[in-house]
């Protein structure tokens, strides 16, 4: 049943104040698949999966959600999703415990105590129960609300930048517990800025001013960019950074260290260039280079002629 | 000047600073700005014309026994003074006690049988009128001014009796309910409605405008309770904290003010709940409606003022214009007034508050509905 659609919805639309913040986006995720959501500051991302667990009304749009109309049976797919907010957004005044007994006793789940004791364990979180949410730090926060929104075992998870603040090694826990998670069927829709985060996704999508510009495997994304690269390991790389930027076939130049990536769409020209650029001294060796998925992201962000802030 | 002695300065920048800041967030707060220019035309015109201290035209019963010409001139003598209004016949002793206890009258006036012939005989006839004295302010006028009323009725009927002769018959007063005009035996009782008006809205108004100022709104509409289900859960607690409210004032009218109950507490306890549970709804309704918990402090203000000053607490209900008794009679306090005054000073049972109190089962349905209108399931 690998084939079949979680999430699929059409034609999504929403504008606010006569400004399309979502436009036209269609989402088709497959049940199992962990899809990833990337995008500039204010592309829609948050909008999209609002609209997604119906918690705002499209202006146009259609599909389902878990097999259920996403306009008329909200109710239905609220009680399989879970929808982890990008601001924390359990009570602060309770204590973890008391959030998860709330979750718990919300979605009228068997076996409270247990649940509640198993997921406090996982988290490890077991001697600091009685301690205020609130008090926790912004790191915390994030895999408590992780463990409240999976407590009730959805099928489909949405995720809004669930690892923004998080240590490296609890955001490895967190994406190897989402892998097993979509290993036992639970479908996942994530939104992240990191790119290490992208590319564990097994499909990505990119919004931008509220359109998806692109989607699919990272390879597939990367590929379809059409985007040539090359690094240049050299002291001057902010010299030489500065040189390049604005020639014929320079889309993009940024320095890592010493080490300078130049990408752009025309593989030839942006060759010749170089080619020129080192013949004019200082001199310097480049080496053609696959792009990254950021040097893929960076461009497309460029191209976007407008963002809204 | 230096740098140094700079930072002990007034800076009129930084001053400006602030001015402007806090113009421009005063602006946005339309309601803070409406409560500014509204809060004093609305006492203007409450304090002005609704409030009357001197109430005229008191529903009356009338019991006439002999129908003779003096006891029909003394009537019309008392409805001339303005302040009785007979509102009804009673043709039984039990038909006056019922229209008093139920408080639906101010007073009751009986012109015994034989009247006429004992006036004749000059013997001295008494005409019986009772109060309803559970509210000292709303009867001390119409009794101060009984006895001006009656010569006059008879200078008016017999011209040959001077003015100065006392009247050929007596008139006697019950002040019924609270014979001695204690003024706390009303107050009292009204301030545990008051109270009530005054915690249980501000307690849910506050309700949903902190869910959703902490963001937790979006967490909760994501999850599957319905607003029922939210509404619910956000009042029955405070309706325990309600009961204990009423359970201190209670204690504390026997034990300090010596205030009576004398009639059925669970029938009281009853109108108490639903009472409560009305506020509650109020409040929960405003939370609905306001943006943050200041707005929501400025409604349930907004909503208190009126409570007090139109319900018959603070001034006699029946001393207000038609337009302010309609107001009143949409506001819970003035129900539940009058429920508890009947229970605790005259003695009402279950029939008389259930007679009072269905207005109050009105209210807590109409506001519900609003109320789940207003919810909104979505962060639109
Ligand atoms: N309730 C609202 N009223 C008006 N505009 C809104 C509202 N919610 C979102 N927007 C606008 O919609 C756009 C998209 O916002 P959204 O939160 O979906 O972006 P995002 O991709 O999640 O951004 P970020 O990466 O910063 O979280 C923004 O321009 C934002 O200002
Ligand atoms: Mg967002």
């Amino acid at each position: 049943m690998n084939g079949e659609l979680a999430i699929d919805v059409t034609g999504l639309t929403k504008s606010f104040g006569g400004r399309n913040v979502v436009d036209d986006v269609s989402v088709r995720v497959r049940r199992g698949e962990i899809m990833g959501f990337l995008g500039p500051n204010g592309s829609g991302k948050t909008t999209t999966i609002r609209l997604l667990c119906g918690l705002l009304v499209p202006d146009a749009g259609e599909g389902t959600c878990l097999g259920h109309d996403v306009l008329r049976e909200g109710e239905a797919i609220r009680r399989q999703v879970g929808y982890m907010t990008q601001k924390f957004s359990f009570y602060e005044d309770l204590t973890i415990e008391e959030n998860l007994a709330f979750v718990a006793r919300v979605f009228e789940l068997d076996d409270r105590r247990g649940r509640v004791e198993r997921t406090l364990e996982r988290l490890g979180l077991g001697n600091r129960r009685r301690q205020l949410a609130g008090t926790l730090s912004g790191g915390w926060k994030q895999r408590l609300a992780l463990a409240a929104c999976i407590m009730h075992e959805p099928r489909l998870l949405l995720l809004d930048e669930p690892t923004a603040g998080v240590d490296p090694k609890a955001r490895r826990d967190f994406w190897d517990e989402i892998h097993e998670l979509a290993e036992d069927g639970m479908t996942v829709l994530v939104s992240t800025h990191y790119m290490d985060e992208a590319e564990r996704c097994h499909r990505i999508a990119y919004l931008a001013y509220g359109q998806k510009l692109t989607e699919g495997t990272v390879d597939e994304v990367v590929a379809g960019a059409g985007l040539s690269t090359f690094t240049v390991d050299t002291p001057g790389a902010a010299a030489l950074s500065r040189r390049l930027q604005g020639r014929p076939g320079v889309d993009l130049v940024a320095p890592f260290g010493n080490v300078l990536h130049i990408s752009g769409r025309d593989g030839a020209a942006l060759r010749a260039t170089l080619a020129a650029a080192a013949a004019e001294g200082p001199a310097f060796d480049f080496i053609a280079d696959r792009p990254t998925l950021e040097d893929v992201f960076i461009l497309l962000m460029n191209q976007s002629t407008d963002n809204f802030a | 000047m230096s740098a140094h002695t700079g930072r002990f300065r007034l800076s009129l920048a930084r001053l400006w600073a602030m001015v402007v800041k806090e113009f421009i967030q005063m602006r946005r707060d339309r309601l803070t700005f409406a409560l500014l220019v509204g809060i004093p035309i609305i006492q203007l015109t409450l304090f002005g014309f609704a409030i009357n201290n001197d109430p005229k035209g008191l529903p009356t019963i009338v019991h006439v026994a002999d129908a003779g010409p003096h006891g029909r001139s003394v009537l019309s003598a008392l409805r001339n003074s303005g302040y009785f209004r007979p509102t009804e016949e009673a043709v039984s002793r039990a038909e006056i006690d019922r229209a008093l206890e139920l408080g639906r009258v101010q007073f009751a006036v009986t012109i015994p049988a034989g009247f006429e012939r004992a006036l004749r005989r000059g013997e001295h006839p008494q005409i019986l009128i009772e109060a309803d004295a559970s509210d000292p302010a709303a009867t001390g006028n119409a009794i101060a001014a009984l006895s001006r009323v009656m010569t006059n009725a008879l200078v008016h009927d017999r011209g040959d009796v001077t003015p100065a002769a006392p009247p050929p018959f007596d008139i006697a007063v019950h002040r019924r309910f609270n014979p001695e005009g204690i003024t706390q035996y009303n107050i009292v009782p009204g301030l545990i409605g008051v109270i009530l008006t005054m915690t249980m809205v501000i307690v849910t108004a506050m309700a949903m405008t902190r869910e959703r100022e902490r963001g937790t709104m979006e967490n909760l509409l994501a999850m599957p309770v319905r607003p029922i289900e939210v509404m619910l859960g956000k009042i029955v607690p405070p309706i325990g904290m309600g009961a204990i409210q009423v359970a201190v004032v209670l204690l504390a009218a026997r034990a300090l003010f010596d205030v009576p109950m004398t009639g059925s507490f669970p029938a009281l306890m009853i109108a108490v709940m639903l009472f409560i549970a009305a506020n509650l709804c109020v409040g929960f309704t405003f939370s609905t409606v306001a943006r943050n918990q200041l707005q929501a402090m400025q409604m349930s203000f907004f909503f208190f003022l009126p409570s007090i000053l139109l319900s018959g607490f603070m001034f006699p209900f029946r001393g207000m214009p038609v337009w302010a008794q309609t107001i009143g009679e949409c506001l819970p306090l003035t129900h539940f007034l009058r429920v508890v005054r009947g229970v605790m000073l005259r003695g009402n049972g279950f029939g008389e508050v259930a007679a009072n109190a269905w207005p109050l089962v009105v209210i807590l349905v109409v506001v519900t509905f609003v109320a789940l209108r207003r919810y909104k399931r979505t962060l639109d």
